[in-house]
């Protein structure tokens, strides 16, 4: 069943779009992670226009994440006081994000950077999953414990602006979230990615919090900066799809069901391999059709 | 000095000049003057027919029919790639002031058998005439295989098509033929003209309007998000808030 979406002004299978939806949603629910840094790249695969993918991915982010966030609320595991510091970073990150994608679009050079900055990310992401998982299948098969630090005092603690974080148990700078939130907002205005993965890290060690509040304050920063990314794509760019979004989300719903029971009856190690081997799979082709001499020269936009 | 019998001979062929060029005239119609895009939109066929009009007898010139169908005109921009620090980049640009966003030509024969030269430039007729560069002077040399990539991308996604050989004439007075439109139409006006030519000279033209139009909830959506951008913001982030919620309360009873 073939589909007008009205912005992003192509004919695509309704399937198709709920099939990627399910899949993302799937890997999503076994692994914990977003999905965003995988669903635009293969909404470029399937002809939707990058700005189109970029934007309307944060969209479907936004609905994504408050199913996420509300379970956390009702289990008290967000750190709102941190919450709302990553929110105002990534407030201002998304602005200038936004301001980054504006001047490469006029200068036609927006689906380059959006590419590029794809092909570093996932290269990244791909390479260290896979080296993290093997290392932690060789590890339970040594049985040999590892000991981290509780607690420890980094250059983060010697900054000013200080401030209490009760749910963390934290007395540190707002500086390093404002920063840390700010990356992810930008990240979130160019790539249409939620940022979790790099969030996540940042706040256990960098910020130091305790596990337990990271993944819902995480959300709770996503929900809010990815909404304001929607609102600015809106108003800037005019490339917010939202049937293409509500279709996208509904397979993601699904998929994110049957990706949780999966997850839990297969091992993890081994199921990180997979998803680093497909992350590395999806970075190569998008690099390649960078390296690769187009088929195709000449690219038209309509208008000036 | 002039003979008067030359004078008075100028005078006849004058006279008789536009009596012989509008002695056959074309009559067409179309089977439908609208056009819906709906969210199923997957392309549509027009019927162009009609009939040649005359009070003598066919003359012996060759009889040729052209019908042209022609999308609304918009600038474009066209930008080539080269490789710039190993990756194929966006480098050149040629913005162009006019092209159809769609453009049909058929034809009863090879336009070049039953079209001058001299004529197609008069009345633009070939894809290749519908493209109106810019005036503004470019800093690129070859700024014409830019608008030779333009015809060749949008030829091979279906939006210019040249099909001679598909009119068909019925004893040198009816004719008709079938245009397929894409289902990646864009809305607007679309001009259908049908020409009539003997011995590769048009003799008479006549255009009628197609009016394509989006329809329902996808035009309603476009409308929304290009007029009152805020507006369609707020009710993307409200529609996502509110499925995430929904999605959550549904699965947390099963």
């Amino acid at each position: 069943m073939q589909i007008y979406l009205p912005i992003a002004e192509v004919s695509v299978n309704a399937f198709l779009l709920l099939g990627l939806g399910g899949l993302v949603g799937i890997l999503s629910g076994m692994f914990g992670v977003g999905g965003g840094f995988l669903m635009t790249p293969l909404l470029f695969f399937i002809g939707i226009p990058p700005p189109v993918a970029v934007a309307t991915e944060a969209n479907q982010i936004v609905a994504a994440s408050v199913s996420g966030a509300l379970a956390h609320l009702r289990k008290k595991t967000i750190d709102i006081q941190m919450g709302i510091i990553l929110v105002i970073g990534g407030i201002f990150g998304a602005a200038l994000g936004i301001q980054i994608f504006v001047a490469l679009k006029e200068a036609g050079q927006i689906d380059t950077l959006i590419r590029i900055c794809y092909v570093a990310l996932l290269g990244v992401i791909g390479t260290l999953m896979l080296f993290e998982s093997v290392r932690s299948i060789r590890r339970t098969h040594q049985k040999t414990p590892v000991r981290r630090k509780l607690h420890h005092h980094n250059w983060v603690h010697g900054l000013p602006f200080k401030m209490k974080f009760r749910a963390s148990g934290l007395y540190i700078s707002v500086i390093p979230p404002l920063m840390v939130g700010a990356v992810v907002g930008i990240l979130a205005a160019i790539m249409g990615v939620g940022g979790g993965f790099i969030m996540v890290p940042a706040m256990i060690y960098i910020l130091g919090m305790p596990t337990k509040v990271v993944i819902g304050t995480s959300l709770f920063q996503i929900v809010f900066v990815t909404a304001f990314t929607t609102l600015l794509h809106a108003t800037a760019n005019q490339t917010v799809d939202i049937a293409l979004a509500f279709f996208l989300f509904i397979g993601a719903v699904v998929g994110a069901q049957i990706g949780t029971r999966i997850g839990v009856k297969l091992p993890a190690e081994h199921l990180r391999v997979f998803l680093a081997i497909l992350v590395i799979g999806v970075c190569a082709k998008l690099a390649l059709e960078l390296l690769l001499q187009p088929a195709e020269l000449y690219v038209i936009d309509r208008g000036h | 000095m002039r003979s008067p019998r030359t004078v008075l001979g100028v005078l006849i062929l004058f006279l008789l000049t536009p009596m012989v060029a509008a002695k056959e005239e074309v009559v067409s119609a179309l089977s439908q003057y609208r056009i819906a895009i709906t969210a199923n939109f997957d392309g549509s066929e027009i019927f162009v027919y009609g009939a040649i009009k005359r009070e003598q007898p066919p003359p012996d010139e060759r009889l040729g029919v052209v019908i042209t169908i022609a999308g609304p005109h918009e600038p474009v921009t066209v930008r080539r790639k080269a490789r710039r620090a190993g990756i194929w980049v966006n480098t050149d640009v040629v913005e162009i002031k006019a092209a159809p966003t769609f453009y049909a030509v058929a034809s009863s024969a090879p336009l070049t058998q039953i079209l001058n030269d001299d004529e197609d430039l008069k009345h633009e007729i070939r894809i290749e005439e519908m493209i109106t560069s810019s005036d503004t002077p470019t800093d690129v040399a070859d700024a014409q295989t830019f608008s030779e990539a333009l015809v060749r991308i949008r030829q091979r996604d279906g939006l210019y098509v040249e099909t001679p050989g598909t009119v068909a004439i019925q004893s040198q007075t009816l004719f008709g033929t079938q245009v397929t439109l894409p289902a990646n139409l864009v809305k607007g006006e679309y001009t259908a003209t049908t020409y009539i030519t003997r011995d590769g000279v048009v003799i008479d033209k006549q255009e009628k309007t197609i009016r394509v139009h989006k329809i329902g909830l996808e035009r309603w959506i476009y409308n929304l998000a290009h007029e009152q951008p805020v507006t369609y913001g707020v009710l993307a982030v409200l529609i996502a808030a509110v499925t995430g919620w929904l999605a959550s309360a549904i699965f947390r009873r099963i």
